[in-house]
């Protein structure tokens, strides 16, 4: 399997789903190669054996390199849009990475054809790069199929695929359409597409994603499959009532970014906060749209109850769940959804988009539109005020997350395997 | 004698418009008139209107052999005069046939046997008053929403003078007893049950069209060799929505000419006459009787009230809305009241029902709401309203009379000084026009007598 990253050191929730289900297939006797482009050595190594791409020495010189290199020649880069955005506060990230990766490109230099020194200093020279140490891996490791997470992925499952001839199966987590709604970065689209079009199967977070698969992508419905995610199990963060405020707390968790729908939270919230003073809005969490929101949520003249925290990590996380009393994920468009599940896995009501992935599996969650502000507001006014629906969802909602597994995403994945394999 | 005993349920609710938590305490119309009159004349076209012209026709075609009843709710009423008054003409004429009958229920289809004794006394003393008004007739049978049926129900319904009652023949409540029979209430011999047999009932309320069914195609041939094997019946209960008819099975299916060749196969092929529930209560003894502690319901494989209450959401809104009773019983606005009653419609809880997450197709058909949540926000917003309505029109009526505000507010020393103050302008007044002083001289004086008093307070 080619990721990007892998627990601890995750930026979003591909690391996660990737960690969940190699675990779950693990657990189910499958054995699992998973490739990160750099490993800091602490990985999780319970679910599966993690090879460090930047530890491959790769010898240019062969002429299958040569091959791969005449074939994907094409492939034009420009980048001044950075087009991962599937990160966390993605500028500074990316700066580190690039100081990071600047180190490995010295020796890079020393082994390339006329690869590195072309491009801007962007992810997608990673993901070149990524691709040309595949080649090595795939042909120094056993293995039977061959499974790429997301895009940053494809072109090293691809390679990898050549050089070995297994078939290629790849994970859609998000499609360019998620991140940046219609204004799409053309290079990633082509990549994408590329990937799409050279897999032998294509696995999607939800039917949601899958649709844009289809129809955005052109692929074909029987080339297509619908493996949902699962939630991890997640330890439970006893932490007793640390409510500081008395005013009921409404919860947005995630990057402020335009795919995450933050301003339709805040339109939300002023109309909350129109007929109801006795509430406070959090956002938590970053990102380009950040400063935006601030200047409308001073525009609306709601700052005295709208907090903003900034991005949060770990402990933070559960702490602002533990202060919520409902979350709120307006996301414009999200293939699946994570978060939602652990706000429900520690007692908190979720109200969720019907534009996200994880809407097509949960019951116990108010579903509105993004775009519908008046909806959102009063479905979030209903669960501060009438009990018996918030004790419904905080009575059920855990239930239905621990029901969500991953066993039984390895289990239709494994499926699929065979189906591919016979 | 062996009997068919057709009664066809006609009900559709006062669906509620989209009611925001900021409509709250702003806008006080509830329903969804546009939805509720499209929904209306909809169903009038497809079902009500053509079903109606075909049971007439049948009646005067088979000169008062063929019977049937209807239990036509007070909600599904009041919208047809609302909506398309032509409806209640065309169930007009078949009561003046004679051969239909009428039977009683809860004005608002409600629940309110299961919590509130007035109520539902009330509720069924206004329905039958509104049949009457309508169609000449007084009912003497009664059956409850959804067929709900209990010991204690049939207890309330007896006390009220009803002959007799429909409900469901749940397998649990029989048992190896057939529903073809006549029953009694548990501790009541006089009062007749009549059991839905929701087998020959179902096979055309809900198979009739379905592919996979075993019996489909269903003929009438087919039907009436079913009722001819049935053993040794005394009646046979066919217990339907009328909305069956056109609605739930289109046109389409052939459900028009199902019913239309029915009653001349049945009264050429078998043995069975078509009658009424009343005169099947005057005529049948009643084999048994039957124990119902717990009530019963004609919905789902369970035959129970889940589909109505159960969930944490259905018992809080059924909660809240008899906890207002107790205010409404206070107010005289008729607005209040219909309010009240229309939000006790069983239908308003069935769209809060989380039972069928998983099948929801044939829910889903008769529910306009995305989920139950929605529907649980929806009235639990509009009940916001109409409890801060009642409390401002209680806190008005029980203002104090503006003796008992002199006495217990104003002291009484400031009483008596704004008294002898009056009686001071008055006099002034009188001697003014004794004096036929100029106005503006009149407007002076009492501008001064209130300075004086604002200085006396001090």
């Amino acid at each position: 399997m080619f990721g990007w990253e892998y627990p601890p050191h995750i930026t979003g929730g591909l690391g996660t789903a990737c960690f969940g289900l190699t675990k779950a297939m693990v657990s189910q006797g499958d054995q699992v190669i998973f490739i990160v482009p750099k490993a800091y050595g602490d990985e999780s190594t319970e679910a599966a054996r993690i090879v460090n791409a930047s530890d491959i020495i790769v010898d240019f010189s062969k002429e299958v390199y040569n091959e791969y290199w005449k074939n994907l020649s094409y492939i034009e880069v420009n980048s001044q849009i950075i087009p991962y955005v599937g990160v966390d506060d993605f500028y500074n990230v990316i700066n580190n990475r690039i100081k990071q990766y600047e180190g490995i490109k010295k020796i890079e230099h020393q082994r390339k054809y006329e690869f590195s020194g072309k491009y801007g200093p962007s992810l997608l020279e990673e993901v070149e790069r990524y691709a040309m140490v595949a080649a090595e891996i795939a042909q120094n490791y056993e293995y039977e199929i061959i499974h790429a997470h997301d895009w940053l992925t494809y072109k090293a499952g691809i390679v990898a695929k050549k050089i070995s001839g297994k078939k290629l199966v790849i994970h859609v987590h998000a499609t360019e359409f998620d991140r940046s709604g219609e204004n799409i970065n053309k290079a990633v689209y082509d990549i994408e597409r590329f990937g799409m079009d050279n897999a032998d199967h294509i696995v999607c977070v939800s039917d949601f994603t899958r649709n844009i698969v289809i129809t955005r992508y052109g692929q074909d419905p029987e080339k297509v499959t619908t493996i949902y995610n699962g939630a991890n199990s997640m330890s439970v963060q006893e932490i007793q009532n640390q409510k500081t405020v008395k005013e009921k707390v409404v919860t947005f968790l995630g990057r402020v970014t335009f795919q995450k729908g933050p301003d339709y939270f805040v339109e939300a919230a002023t109309k909350v906060l129109q007929y109801d003073k006795n509430v406070r809005f959090v956002m938590a969490g970053s990102g380009d749209m950040l400063n935006r929101m601030v200047a409308l949520v001073a525009k609306n003249r709601i700052s005295q109850n709208f907090h903003f925290t900034g991005f949060l990590k770990g402990e933070d996380v559960n702490k602002m769940f533990a202060l919520s009393d409902v979350y709120v994920m307006p996301s414009v468009s999200e293939p699946f959804g994570i978060s939602p599940l652990e706000a429900m896995n520690a007692n908190v009501p979720v109200i969720i988009s019907k534009q996200s992935g994880v809407s097509e599996v949960l019951k116990y969650a108010i579903k509105v539109d993004f775009w519908d502000i008046d909806a959102m507001a009063n479905a979030i006014y209903s669960l501060l005020h009438y009990p018996a629906l918030s004790k419904m969802f905080i009575k059920n909602g855990k239930k239905e997350v621990e029901s969500i597994r991953w066993d039984d995403s390895a289990q239709k994945l494994r499926n699929l395997y065979y189906k591919l394999l016979r | 004698m062996k009997s068919i005993c057709f009664y066809f349920q006609v009900h559709q609710p006062f669906r509620l418009r989209n009611y925001r938590f900021f409509d709250i305490g702003r806008n006080h119309s509830y329903f969804d008139d546009i939805q509720n009159a499209w929904i209306c004349r909809r169903v009038a076209d497809k079902c009500y209107l053509p079903t109606n012209k075909l049971m007439l026709d049948l009646i005067k075609q088979h000169n008062g052999a063929f019977k049937i009843s209807y239990s036509i709710s007070g909600v599904a009423l009041d919208q047809f005069e609302k909506y398309t008054p032509e409806v209640i003409d065309s169930f007009r004429q078949l009561a003046e046939t004679g051969c239909v009958e009428f039977l009683a229920e809860t004005y608002t289809h409600s629940l309110a046997a299961l919590k509130s004794k007035q109520e539902f006394i009330d509720q069924v003393k206004i329905h039958s008053r509104k049949i009457e008004t309508l169609f000449g007739v007084k009912p003497k049978v009664f059956r409850n929403t959804e067929l709900i049926y209990s010991d204690e129900i049939g207890n309330m319904v007896a006390d009220m003078g009803f002959k007799a009652q429909l409900t469901e023949g749940a397998k649990h409540i029989l048992g190896w007893r057939s529903p073809n029979y006549a029953y009694s209430h548990s501790n009541r011999k006089d009062f007749k049950l009549l059991l839905k047999n929701f087998q020959l009932s179902d096979d055309i309320a809900f198979r009739f069209s379905q592919h996979t069914w075993q019996g489909y195609p269903l003929t009438t041939e087919k039907y009436v060799d079913w009722l001819n094997n049935v053993e040794t019946p005394q009646c046979i209960n066919l217990f339907m929505d009328y909305e069956t008819f056109g609605e739930h099975q289109w046109k389409e299916t052939g459900i028009f000419e199902f019913l239309k060749h029915l009653p001349s196969r049945v009264l050429s092929h078998s043995k069975y006459t078509f009658n009424t529930p009343s005169e099947l209560a005057e005529t049948l003894n009643p084999v048994d009787k039957i124990n119902v502690p717990y009530p019963i319901s004609w919905a789902d494989e369970e035959r129970d009230l889940t589909a109505w209450l159960g969930n944490d959401l259905q018992d809080d809104a059924f909660d809240q809305i008899y906890e207002l009773e107790e205010k409404i019983r206070k107010v005289d606005d008729l607005n209040f009241w219909i309010d009240w009653r229309y939000l006790q419609t069983s239908d308003h809880f069935y769209y809060m029902c989380t039972k069928w997450f998983s099948d929801g197709d044939v829910h889903k058909y008769f529910n306009h709401y995305d989920s139950p949540y929605d529907a649980y926000m929806n009235y639990a917003n509009v009940l916001s309203d109409l409890r801060i309505r009642l409390d401002d029109a209680l806190n008005i009526s029980f203002l104090p009379s503006v003796e008992q505000i002199k006495s217990n507010i104003v002291r009484n020393d400031l009483l008596e000084k704004t008294e002898t103050k009056k009686k001071k302008t008055e006099t002034t007044k009188k001697a003014a026009n004794k004096t036929k002083q100029p106005k503006d001289k009149e407007e002076e004086k009492p501008k001064r007598t209130r300075a004086k008093t604002t200085k006396s307070e001090k």
